[in-house]
């Protein structure tokens, strides 16, 4: 055989198989396992039953070491006053750490405001942690890799890697990220991974009095969260922005933003 | 106690206050150091586009400037680091983005794109100067009396020319030919640097105020009108210092002296900085309606469309900023210099004071984004307001505030005094 004809035939060979290669897909076993895993966390919020006590918000920050003074959280409570005229105003102050206390609406700079019982239509309280979305903006975003999603769901920041940038922060939509005041890193909820990993329940779910918050395992067929979502007819917070979040509402208004 | 109380200071509390509802965690996490970046960054593209006009295009109109760019934007190449270093949380830990890029982010190209660029600009400067070392050296070996800062000089041009001695006809032409390509590889890559500084805001999802796909072209545009106004002011104003010395026959301050081109009188020197900045200005003009008309666009548009986030937006931009943006940054950051600059018979003076208010205007322009982004909150139902710390009382709010940023502010203009000493920003040559 000529070397001409030698490469010619080589070249052939090699786009032909190179063709018909590209149809196989090479399936790295690791990934395989990790696409469909036997947990994934989710959280159900009931905020018809959630009084706005603020224990889930103090356990929180107990066992997650946040200063408890400091001014940030990593789980809040909300509380909305929708009046008869349409108006909707809404506080959260010190994140519900110490509970409602107060008919008073804390509107920061604005000061405290007053709203009469008879204004009221409806009132309410919505309970915030992180989505552990699906696709989360704050991951994709992290220049150094450092904020990561395990394969059960769960978002996690690693404090030994993170240069402290803020750009996940900006990226949340849901404002659940912040700069640990001890750490000086990015911090956020992780649904008390410690805890659910071992069995337990998170912190939050184990203070709450009304069962407003649980957690569970969406591949689990048995489990009652999951079958809740399945079933009943839940929402979630802003999908607008596609990022598929994991904490499930019932009874959520349109007001909640 | 002292502990206990430290600890309740979180980030951004210092200087972020807020108004009606405003979740827990939210602050104005991206401060005044943040603004400085892609201004200095947006200074150092602009130089170098500035510069590259000559060289690649050759508009032999902006000769005599081309080569104070490029050693500028040389000297500001490491201020733009410097943002970003003060505003970490851990600032040791910069370099993790070197070693573990994730590159589904914006900012993590930064070191790649960033280091690439430098490469190119100090290249470009090495085959600029590639013969002057030479001629640097040789005439410093053959000086008979050499100072202590003359030996320091030789040691240096020794060192970084590479060995590199030809003075050859045909060297010195393949030189020529390297400038040119450097400086044309460098314009996408300075676009590129700063192009994806706007990326990296016009990409946040979460915030109303930056996602549009405008934002990387605006931050060009405006990049090279701030670049080119901080030009036309520093060239006039070296060039006036350059005339008082030339008039006394002194030359402290510059290095002239050091390196021999001693041929100066001030009528030439005068009519060269004439030329150049009314040269400049009209480039100046038409990178101004670009950016001018884009700014606009995107606000027209996002008013047009009103989509959910518009009832905030529309608060910030026409209540809360309104002062910032429509007075100060497009009043008097664009119309008034624009106008300036637009009646004929420039001076010198004139464009320098329209340049001082474009560079004004570019920083509103930057502040505006920046601050402006996180002045409402992601519950569309409150504001933040931003106050720059003045007086520092912590590390924090020296680094981001006013002190920090006069550091930044302030490096180029040091870095330039000392990078003049070794490549003569206002050498005049004939081969280049």
């Amino acid at each position: 055989m000529k070397r001409r004809d030698f490469l010619k035939n080589s070249l052939v060979f090699i786009s032909g198989a190179g063709v018909s290669m590209s149809a196989l897909e090479w399936l790295d076993p690791k990934a395989v396992l990790a696409s469909r895993p036997e947990v994934r966390w989710a959280f159900l919020v009931d905020t018809h039953k959630c009084v706005g006590c603020g224990f889930c918000v103090k356990a929180c920050k107990i066992e997650n070491d946040i200063p408890l003074q400091a001014n940030v959280t990593r789980t809040w409570v909300e509380r909305y006053v929708i009046k008869k005229d349409g108006d909707v105003v809404m506080d959260s102050p010190k994140g519900a750490l110490n509970g409602f206390t107060s008919n008073k609406i804390d509107q920061n700079k604005s000061g405290m405001l007053e709203v009469a019982d008879e204004e009221i239509a409806q009132a309410f309280f919505v309970p915030k942690l992180c989505n552990q979305c699906e696709n989360p903006p704050c991951v994709q975003v992290c220049p150094v890799g450092a904020t990561y999603q395990a394969a059960d769901g769960v978002v996690l920041v690693d404090r030994k890697w993170c240069i402290g940038c803020g750009y996940c922060i900006m990226g949340c939509p849901y404002g659940v990220r912040f700069f640990h005041p001890k750490e000086k890193v990015a911090e956020k909820c992780n649904f008390c991974y410690h805890r659910i990993t071992q069995g337990k329940k998170t912190a939050c779910v184990q203070a709450c009095p009304f069962s407003a918050r649980k957690i569970g395992n969406l591949r689990d067929p048995k489990d009652p969260v999951a079958q809740v979502i399945l079933n009943q007819r839940v929402g979630v917070l802003r999908d607008e922005y596609g990022t598929k979040p994991h904490v499930f509402y019932i009874g959520l208004n349109k007001e909640v933003r | 106690m002292v502990e206990s109380l430290a600890q309740m200071v979180v980030h951004g509390e210092a200087w972020t206050v807020k108004d009606l509802f405003v979740l827990p965690n939210e602050y104005v996490y991206w401060s005044i150091q943040i603004v400085l970046y892609p201004y200095m960054t947006g200074l150092v593209a602009g130089a170098f586009v500035l510069s590259s006009l000559y060289h690649v295009f050759g508009v032999e109109k902006l000769k005599e400037i081309a080569r104070f760019a490029l050693v500028f934007s040389f000297a500001l190449l490491p201020v733009a680091m410097m943002p970003l270093m003060l505003h970490l949380q851990q600032p040791q830990r910069g370099i993790n983005v070197m070693m573990t890029p994730h590159f589904t982010s914006a900012i993590s190209a930064f070191g790649i794109v960033f280091m690439t660029y430098a490469c190119i600009v100090g290249a470009e400067i090495w085959f600029v100067y590639r013969q002057f070392i030479v001629e640097s050296i040789q005439r410093l070996e053959n000086k008979a009396d050499r100072g202590s800062i003359d030996s320091l000089l030789l040691l240096i041009y020794k060192l970084i020319s590479l060995g590199a001695r030809d003075l050859s006809e045909e060297a010195l032409h393949a030189d020529h030919k390297a400038v040119k390509f450097l400086a044309g590889l460098g314009i996408p890559v300075a676009c590129f640097l700063h192009g994806y500084a706007g990326f990296i805001f016009g990409s946040v999802k979460a915030n109303a105020l930056w996602m549009t796909p405008l934002m990387p072209v605006i931050f060009i545009c405006s990049a090279v009108v701030s670049g080119i106004a901080l030009c036309i002011i520093s060239y006039a104003v070296f060039m006036e210092i350059r005339k008082w010395a030339a008039k006394r026959n002194k030359n402290f301050l510059l290095p002239d002296r050091l390196v021999g081109t001693t041929d100066l009188s001030a009528d030439h020197l005068r009519s060269v900085q004439t030329h150049e900045v009314k040269m400049t200005s009209k480039y100046l003009l038409i990178f101004m309606t670009l950016a001018i008309t884009l700014e606009l666009l995107d606000i027209i548009f996002r008013g047009y469309t009103a989509v959910k986030s518009w009832d905030i937006l529309r608060d910030v931009i026409y209540e809360h900023d309104f002062t910032k943006i429509f007075i100060m940054q497009y009043g008097i950051g664009n119309v008034l210099p624009f106008l300036l600059l637009l009646i004929p018979g420039l001076t010198t003076r004139r464009a320098c004071v329209a340049c001082v208010l474009v560079l004004f205007g570019v920083f509103m322009m930057r502040w505006n984004v920046v601050i402006g982004g996180q002045a409402f909150s992601l519950s569309f139902a409150g504001f933040m307001h931003y106050h720059l710390p003045i007086i520092p009382h912590d590390m924090e709010t020296f680094k981001e505030g006013l002190g920090g940023s006069l550091l930044v502010l302030s490096a180029p203009f040091i870095i330039f005094y000392f990078i003049n000493m070794i490549f003569p920003a206002f050498l005049e040559d004939k081969s280049h």
